[in-house]
Parts: structure tokens; C-alpha cells; sequence
């Protein structure tokens, strides 16, 4: 009551509290934004070089983008761009289909191995990603895929293959969805299928939005996988490794300020993903935590 | 005993002949009893299982107890009168395809079980008269009542190749000699619990960097996922606050650095953090100091820096996600802390936090584990830096990024295979000690 009345006169101590918050939340929201703002004004930068005597740039250019995308003979960037957007489109469509297809199955079908899987799921989670993937790239290695052009496919399978145990949130997400709707439409003659493609999914938007999104994100973020995969394969580099190379003492010098043109270039659209889906994203964790 | 029960022991002692004869010669039965069309398949398999073990399966398993002991090279070979190089034994290659042929063996037992069952379960129908299936409905159940067959079988095979194949391939690794170390790369042998010997023991250099190590992971994996999950909570209880205008605009500015890759931001905060990077820049700058702070070359040091960079990456996470979920709270239980007198800190550590710690067990379980296996913070930001004279882990290493070193730039396959194990130990034992008594994981179907 005392709030809806006094609304725009507060009390002198409601007053300074408040101010002192929003100076507190200023200063943080600084912290957090400073280097995001260092690296734009670095891809600007007209001096090259990875170490400043100052803070701020003291000349600006557009010359770092056009190097970038124009100097094709140490660390050729188009042809990283074009591998990592073969790979995360077609990554996309099996991770998409393999996570929606587990979750689905989890979610409304009951049968003897599921509890088993979910089980295995939580054991294979426990161990350490590169334990598999040393000897996975030792297996790619004995089918033929660690050279040449084919290393872009042992790319997509070790970034597809095992998408099927990161089930929980589209799950959770499933869960949450009325199972009164399916059997309603069973009752009407529906298939399994039917439910599963007419019904589910449609009403899952969200969640099929965000499977999508996060599975065509991965391969543009992940470095490691990459790097012990791609080795010496310069021309099978993904865009994560090329950035990363560009930070090595024998390139530093003459590529920082592109690494930061890149970065700014790759962090765009990520952002804006990432922006649009982020209430998905929220929608989908308060659904696997009830779960 | 039920005979009408479906099992393998009934199969064979109920069994018609049909069935009897699907023991040796898989699928008969089910041919017999009227699905021709899935019978022949299972008959290929067995046919393509019988051919793959006469080809190399039993030379797989005849390899596997010796690892190959060849060393190559010329050999005289008297009827040419020549030297002749002949190709040495590969122990890796023999060993993952030992494994694989055990993993070969295995499907086809299930197989055989499968179809025993099926054989069985096709000859009570037939003796009751109801009605087989035949190959179309069969297809036709495939999207219907047994969808999650279709739907998982290709995520299982994935899964099954490219993650339980290489993991026991792995681990089977962490009893051999394959290691750099007295040149066992190429042939290597069996040695039982050596490397573990090693690794436990708290005499030798190796065992002294493990406790050493371990001991930092598990303090880095405390910090980083409480200090994340309070201090991110305080800030969505600031942010959510009555008075605090602008709410989207925070939210906005703190969720920026989780939009931009990790990796990026991580390599930039590295060379902003060196002694001639930016941040020791601005400060010099300032006059706040006159020599640069040695953030990645002091072991302590770098020890702070990384948590605190890791509140830097973590903090927005926490808020994104426990938002909808602090919304939720009942405001009764505000409102009666409030006429009791309680004041704000009184209220978070009463009514906030155990809440908040009552929902999100699995989250911060999830976050717990993440963080024991954080490679990306550690490896990009210090490199597991400062690194001793002598030793392979640096200050800063987590069992994991030991591991990474281990295995791809020491080539100790056999270490980092026992490390990895260690780590999926630990990690099983916290899982298990919480996981298994919260509340959210005994209600699974209770909310569905």
C-alpha cells in the first residue's frame, strides 16, 4: 500500500540504497562489457601488434576486415569460414534429428532399455571428452578419415555422433507437454509417428528452435576437438582453429588485430543466435530441473 | 517354472524343433514360425558374423594376450637371397581391433538372445492361433508402437562407435606400456596395474604431481561452481529487485559475454592479463603500480585469476538460468520473513538459498561435474601454467588438461588413460553420494 503510494517520493534512505545499487550494478555491468568492447575497438586498430603502450587505439582502419577475408597465403580465413559452415550445416540437421528423436523416445515411450540408457547416459557423461577422443581420432585414423578432405567428415561425425546423450533439456522441455494430447490423438487413429511429427513438434517449436541452434553454434566454438583432428591438414582448418593460430607467437604480430576482426566477425551472429534463442534456452532449463 | 514366460532358458527347453534349431542356425525359428523375410536377415547376420570371425576376428582375439611382439625390419630371406623389410607388429592397431572384435562377439550374443526370445514368443502365438505379423505390419509397427525403435537406433549405434568403442579402447590402454617412455610406441605389452602403481603412489614424481593436482582440481571445482552459483544469484535477486529500473538492460549487458564464444573471450582475457597486456597497461597507466602484476607466472596468482575469471564467464550462465526459477518462489514466504523482522541477508541465507539449493540439485551437480572437466577455462587462460622444472603439470592443470598433456604432447598414452579413469572414479562417487538422494531424481515420473 505504503509502495503504490509513495512511488515517486521515496524515503532519503530508500533513496541511497538505490542509488548505490545501480552504481554497484554499473560498475559490473563495465567489467563485463569492457573486453567485449577492447576486442571491437582492437578490430579497428590501425597499429599492429598484440601489446599497446595504451589502452585505447591511437589510430582506426577497416584494413584488418579486408585482410582477413583478402590475405589467402599464411592463414587462409574465407576457406576456414566456408569448412566450418559445410560442417555446421550438415552437423545441424543429424544432431537436430538425433536429439529430438532420444529425447521424444525418453520423453513419451516407455520400454525396458530406457532407464538403462538414461543411466548410461549419466555414466558416459562422468568421463573426461578426451579419453574418447584420443582414440576416436585413432579409429578415424584406421577408417581413413584423418587426411585431406576427409577429415571434414571425421569432423561431423565426432560432432554429430554422439549428440544423442545430450537428451535432458529437450526432454525436460517434452515433459512438460500434456500427455492428455497425445493419447487424445491416438484415440483418433494417429501413429506413433503422427504424434511424434504432427503434434509434438509443433507444439515443442521452441525447443526444435534451440536444438537447431545450439547444434549449428558447436562446431564454430569448439577448438580442441579440431585441432587433434585437423593436425597438419591446413586447408581442413575450422575458423576456432585459424583464430587460435592466429594467437601463436609466430603470427601474433601481424595477425592480432585480424584475430580481433575475426572474432568480432564469427561473434556477431553467434550473439545475435544466442540473443534471439536465449529464452528458450531459459524455458528449457526450468523444464529439465522439474524433471 | 511359467513356460509361457519369454526367456532364453524356456526357449530351449520348451522349444519346438524350429526353435531347438536356432541355437546353431540363427532365425530358422523365426523363419519357420512365419516371418520369412526377418529371418533371412538374421541368417545374414549370422553368415556375415561367421565371415568376419574366420577373416581376421580370430586372429583379433588370438593377437589381443600378446599385443604382437614383431619388431619388423629386414629380414634374409633364403630363397630370394635377399634382405626383405617386412611390416612389424602395430600393439595399437591390434589392440583396437581386439576391441573391436569383442565388441563384434558381444552384439551378436545379444543377437542370439534376441532372436532365441523371438523364436519362442512366434511359437506360443502360433500355438495359441493368434495372429504373426507379418513383414509389413512389422514396418508398419516400426512407427507406430515400437517408434522409439526407429527413432534410436541410429543415436545408439552413434553413441555405441564413437563413444563406448573409444572409451574401453581407452581404458584398456591404461593397463599396457604404450607410452613414450622407454619407446613403447609402436610395440607395447600388457602390465597389469603399473601405471595405476604410479599414479597412487605417493613417493615418485608422477604420484606427487597427482595429489598435487587432484587437490587443485577439487578446490577449483568447489569455487568455481558455488562462488558461480551465489554470486550469480545475488545478482538476479539485485537485478530482480523492486527498485532497480532498467532490469533488461543489466540482464542485456551481463548475458553479451556468454553470446560471444567462450574461446574468443578467453584468449583475449589471456593476453590482456600478460605483464605488457592491456590490463597491466591501464594500470601502470593509472600509477596504481610501477611494476607489472605477474598474473600467469605466479602459481598462486594464477590460481586466483583463473576463478576469478571464471566468475567472469560463469556469473551470466547462473543468472540466465535461475531467473524463471527464483521467480517461482512463493511470495508468502517473503512477506511472512518480513513481518518477522528479517532483513534482507536474513532472508537470502533462510528462504532464497535453501530453495533455490532444494530445485536445482541436478543444475549444480551438472555444473560440479562441468567444472571438474573445465578444459576450455584452464587451457586457453593459463595453460595449466606456471610449470615446475621436471614436472608435466603445471600449477594450474585440472586432471583433465593433465590429461590433454599427457596423452597428446607427451604421448604417455598409459598415463593419461589411468588419469582419465581416476577422474570418471571421482566423479562417480560425488554423483553417486548426491545424486541418487535428491529428491528431483526419485520423482522423475511424478511430474510427468
Amino acid at each position: 500500500m505504503e509502495n503504490t503510494l509513495k512511488k515517486n517520493r521515496m524515503s532519503p534512505r530508500r533513496r541511497v540504497i538505490n542509488l548505490i545499487v545501480h552504481i554497484f550494478l554499473a560498475v559490473l555491468a563495465a567489467i563485463w562489457v569492457l573486453p567485449i568492447f577492447w576486442i571491437v575497438l582492437t578490430s579497428f586498430r590501425a597499429e599492429k601488434g598484440a601489446y599497446t603502450a595504451t589502452f585505447l587505439p591511437q589510430g582506426y582502419t577497416l584494413d584488418n576486415y579486408v585482410k582477413l577475408f583478402t590475405d589467402k597465403n599464411v592463414l587462409n580465413f574465407p576457406k576456414m569460414f566456408t569448412n566450418t559452415l559445410i560442417i555446421a550445416v550438415v552437423c545441424c540437421v543429424v544432431s537436430t534429428f538425433f536429439v529430438l528423436s532420444v529425447s521424444y523416445s525418453l520423453s513419451r515411450m516407455r520400454f525396458g532399455f530406457r532407464k538403462t540408457y538414461m543411466n548410461i547416459a549419466m555414466i558416459l557423461g562422468l568421463f573426461p571428452g578426451f579419453m574418447a577422443m584420443v582414440a576416436q581420432y585413432i579409429i578415424l585414423k584406421a577408417m581413413g578419415l584423418s587426411e585431406g578432405s576427409a577429415v571434414r567428415f571425421g569432423l561431423i561425425i565426432v560432432y554429430s555422433a554422439c549428440t544423442g546423450l545430450g537428451f535432458q533439456i529437450a526432454k525436460g522441455y517434452f515433459d512438460t507437454i500434456p500427455r492428455s494430447i497425445d493419447e487424445a490423438a491416438r484415440i483418433d487413429g494417429a501413429t506413433q509417428w503422427q504424434v511424434f511429427t504432427k503434434i509434438t513438434m509443433p507444439l515443442a517449436k521452441p525447443i526444435v528452435i534451440y536444438t537447431v541452434m545450439t547444434s549449428f553454434i558447436a562446431p564454430w566454438v569448439d577448438f580442441i576437438f579440431a585441432k587433434v583432428l585437423c593436425r597438419a591438414n591446413a586447408d581442413q582448418f575450422t575458423v576456432a582453429i585459424g583464430l587460435w593460430n592466429m594467437l601463436q607467437k609466430e603470427y601474433i604480430y601481424q595477425w592480432y588485430t585480424c584475430f580481433a576482426a575475426g572474432a568480432v566477425i564469427i561473434s556477431i551472429p553467434i550473439a545475435a543466435l544466442f540473443l534471439y534463442m536465449q529464452r528458450y534456452y531459459v524455458e528449457g532449463m526450468s523444464g529439465a530441473v522439474k524433471g | 517354472m511359467n513356460a509361457k514366460k519369454i526367456s532364453v532358458l524356456n526357449a530351449v527347453k520348451h522349444g519346438d524343433l524350429l526353435t531347438k534349431l536356432s541355437i546353431l542356425l540363427m532365425g530358422v525359428g523365426i523363419l519357420g514360425h512365419g516371418q520369412m523375410i526377418k529371418g533371412i536377415i538374421v541368417l545374414a547376420f549370422e553368415a556375415a558374423f561367421i565371415f568376419y570371425m574366420v577373416g581376421t576376428g580370430l586372429h583379433n582375439l588370438a593377437m589381443l594376450p600378446s599385443l604382437g611382439d614383431n619388431p619388423g625390419g629386414e629380414v634374409w630371406n633364403e630363397a630370394k637371397q635377399v634382405y626383405e623389410y617386412v611390416q612389424g607388429d602395430n600393439s595399437q592397431r591390434l589392440l583396437l581391433a581386439g576391441v573391436i572384435t569383442c565388441f563384434v562377439i558381444a552384439a551378436f550374443i545379444a543377437l542370439w538372445i534376441i532372436q532365441m526370445r523371438h523364436s519362442y514368443r512366434l511359437q506360443l502365438l502360433k500355438e495359441e492361433g493368434k495372429h504373426v505379423l507379418t513383414f509389413t505390419e512389422d514396418i508398419k509397427e516400426l512407427f507406430d508402437g515400437n517408434l522409439h525403435i526407429t527413432l534410436m537406433s541410429l543415436p545408439c549405434l552413434g553413441i555405441l562407435v564413437f563413444n563406448i568403442v573409444p572409451l574401453v579402447y581407452m581404458i584398456s590402454m591404461a593397463f599396457t606400456s604404450y607410452s613414450k617412455e622407454d619407446e613403447h610406441l609402436i610395440l607395447f605389452d600388457w602390465n597389469g596395474l603399473t601405471q595405476f602403481k604410479r599414479v597412487l603412489s605417493l613417493n615418485g614424481n608422477i604420484g606427487r604431481q597427482f595429489w598435487h593436482v587432484l587437490a587443485w582440481t577439487v578446490v577449483w571445482a568447489i569455487f568455481a561452481t558455488f562462488l558461480n552459483y551465489i554470486l550469480g544469484m545475488v545478482l538476479a535477486l539485485i537485478i530482480n529487485r523492486k527498485d532497480t529500473r532498467a532490469k533488461g538492460f543489466w540482464r542485456f549487458c551481463f548475458v553479451l559475454s556468454i553470446a560471444v564464444p567462450q574461446f574468443v573471450t578467453l584468449m583475449i582475457m589471456n593476453i590482456m592479463l600478460q605483464p605488457s597486456g592491456a590490463i597491466n597497461v591501464l594500470l601502470m597507466n593509472a600509477g596504481l603500480i610501477s611494476q607489472p602484476i605477474p598474473f600467469w607466472q605466479n602459481a598462486m596468482l594464477a590460481r586466483i585469476t583463473v576463478i576469478v575469471i571464471n566468475l567472469w564467464v560463469g556469473i551470466p550462465y547462473t543468472l540466465l538460468q535461475i531467473t524463471g526459477i527464483l521467480q517461482n518462489i512463493p511470495g508468502e514466504l517473503y512477506e511472512a520473513a518480513r513481518m518477522d523482522g528479517a532483513g534482507p541477508v536474513k532472508i537470502f541465507f533462510k528462504i532464497t538459498l535453501p530453495y533455490m539449493l532444494f530445485v536445482t540439485t541436478p543444475y549444480l551437480i551438472a555444473s560440479f561435474v562441468g567444472n571438474i572437466n573445465n578444459f576450455n577455462v584452464i587451457y586457453l587462460l593459463s595453460a595449466g601454467g606456471p610449470t615446475y622444472v621436471g614436472d608435466t603439470a603445471g600449477q594450474t592443470d585440472l586432471l583433465v588438461t593433465w590429461l590433454y598433456k599427457l596423452t597428446i604432447d607427451q604421448q604417455y598414452y598409459n598415463l593419461g588413460a589411468v588419469i582419465g579413469i581416476m577422474t570418471f572414479v571421482i566423479l562417480t562417487i560425488i554423483t553417486l553420494v548426491t545424486y541418487r538422494n535428491s529428491k528431483s531424481y526419485k520423482n522423475e515420473e511424478a511430474f510427468m
